[in-house]
């Protein structure tokens, strides 16, 4: 327990003690500036629509893909099961590298998305694909068969029978892998390095910031810090929310 | 639910034609794009003093975080699952912050401890250990992201696998020691294999927390992500196309992970 508890304070507790303490350091004002200021708010603005619309979107898809790989059957399934998990294993900026290439400005297919948020967004449902997946396909494994049968004996239609006996029982799950994608995309830098160079996402915007304060005092990092704990404090809120809804529906 | 053909067939059309594009498109697309020129070329971008120096870097980088975790990652697990320490919940909500946290705000953190006008950075530079801005600090960046991996899947292993046998081993007098390595271990052992899976391919693949605390100088500060980044940049020979060849290498260390992951992964579901 002392070993753990240490181990974690010297690599997470006080960094992060330290991020805090900068971003109220120059006082609540400055804290307020850091992240109301116009760019700042266009910033976190532009993150939290993006994140939300690709978090639900990947969550349908991602429930979409988790049914087939359950319920379907057909030859290569075991293939696609398994290279769900790529977007974990592949270094996200060679996603970002590819998505680039080939939906650039010298696109081989002819599809030119470069700095739009299309882009952006197709490299966000990449890295939290195996998140709305992997939520949702074990809980989907579990569900009850007999009452989905009882349910289609009793006359309900298929639409009914989903509706009423399997949503309800993948609500929990989908809305964990929503959070979690919500959250994986709120602090994305790797995948979209390349492609957001002209939309403010908190991330790049963050970067940018400390770039232009290195060398400088600690003090000349509070904006960066400022909006790096409205950033946290909005994922964190998003995310608790998101489960604590999902296990009270549940219920 | 018997779904009609209709909706099979099409729920099956829209997952294919979706993870082709999202998932395969991309990856054949940077193979194809590296040795379009031939597989010499490829190779010589792969070799470059630069490339040779980041992919040591970036093994460097893994040969560290990863055990410093895996023994965190165990030791941690143990102290969740099997003590009733007071603020072992708080221990337990802390360990996920690196999941949480955006890479950048990490590294950004850490310059804010370490850096030179950081809480403790001239404590260290004072004594020659510059840790901002040089492979040490890319290392501590690495160990914060990859910080929870281990422990979020040893855990729940050790929960399943229960404390009967470690209470056998006691009773016929094994110390404390010997049941850990005797009895514990071996059994979780898939768990911290798949957890080393994770660690490692976050290890290789880092960026963001590690791009705000590293230098950006070819041959020392950049590991293969970062170098990927930075012939994006170049225009030229060695530009675009050699960012494809380091693209290439980094996928071909994850598709064994990737592969790793996949030979574990019925493995683990039994051992659940």
């Amino acid at each position: 327990m002392g070993l753990s508890t240490l181990y974690l304070s010297v690599i997470v507790l006080i960094p992060v003690a330290a991020l805090i303490s900068v971003a109220l350091g120059s006082g609540l004002h400055a804290f307020w500036t850091s992240f109301t200021s116009s760019l700042a708010l266009k910033a976190l603005w532009q993150t939290l629509a993006l994140s939300a619309v690709v978090a639900v979107i990947g969550s349908v898809m991602g429930t979409i893909v988790a049914w087939v790989l359950v319920r379907d059957q057909f030859p290569g399934k075991r293939i696609l099961n398994s290279i769900i998990d790529l977007p974990f294993a592949l270094p996200t900026i060679v996603a970002s590298l590819a998505l680039l290439g080939l939906y650039g400005t010298s696109s081989p297919v002819g599809i030119n998305l470069s700095l739009t948020r299309t882009i952006v967004a197709i490299a966000l449902l990449f890295v939290t694909l195996p998140f709305a997946v992997r939520s949702v396909q074990p809980v989907l494994l579990e569900v009850d068969k007999d009452v989905e049968e009882a349910a289609a004996s009793l006359g309900a239609s298929n639409a009914t029978t989903f509706r009423r006996i399997v949503l309800p029982a993948l609500r929990p799950a989908i809305l964990s892998g929503t959070a979690l994608s919500f959250a994986r995309c709120m602090g994305e830098y790797g995948s979209i390095v390349l492609l957001a160079t002209k939309i403010p996402i908190a991330s790049l915007v963050i970067f940018a910031d400390v770039e232009s304060a290195t060398g400088s005092g600690n003090s000349a990092y509070q904006p960066a810090a400022g909006l790096s704990v409205a950033l946290l404090v909005i994922a964190l809120v998003v995310l608790f929310g998101l489960r604590k809804w999902g296990a009270d529906r549940g219920r | 639910m018997v779904v009609r053909p209709v909706w099979k067939y099409s729920l099956r059309a829209v997952s294919l034609v979706y993870l082709a594009l999202l998932l395969l498109a991309p990856v054949v697309f940077i193979f194809i794009k590296t040795f379009e020129h031939g597989f010499s070329t490829a190779w010589s971008y792969m070799t470059t003093p630069a490339a040779v120096s980041a992919f040591w870097l970036s093994v460097l980088i893994a040969a560290v975080a990863v055990p410093l975790n895996t023994i965190f990652g165990v030791g941690t697990a143990m102290v969740l699952v099997r003590s009733e320490t007071r603020g072992r919940k708080i221990l337990d909500a802390l360990i996920d912050i690196p999941f949480v946290v955006s890479p950048v705000i990490i590294g950004l953190a850490l310059v804010l401890v370490y850096g030179i006008h950081g809480w403790f950075g001239s404590w260290f530079i004072d004594r020659g250990i510059p840790i901002i801005f040089n492979p040490l600090g890319m290392i501590l960046a690495t160990v914060f992201v990859s910080l929870p991996f281990c422990v979020r899947e040893v855990a729940p292993v050790l929960m399943e696998v229960g404390t009967e046998q470690e209470q056998a081993a006691a009773t016929l007098g094994a110390s404390s020691w010997q049941t850990f390595w005797r009895v514990t271990l071996p059994s979780i052992r898939t768990g911290v294999a798949y957890g080393v899976v994770l660690t490692t391919a976050r290890a290789l693949g880092e960026i963001g927390a590690v791009a705000v605390v590293s230098s950006n100088v070819l041959g020392s500060t950049i590991s293969l992500p970062l170098l990927v980044k930075y012939r994006t940049q170049v225009v030229g020979p060695g530009g675009i196309s050699a960012a494809y060849a380091t693209g290439v290498e980094l996928a071909v260390m994850s598709l064994i992970v990737l592969f790793a992951m996949t030979l574990l992964a019925p493995e683990r579901k039994d051992a659940r």
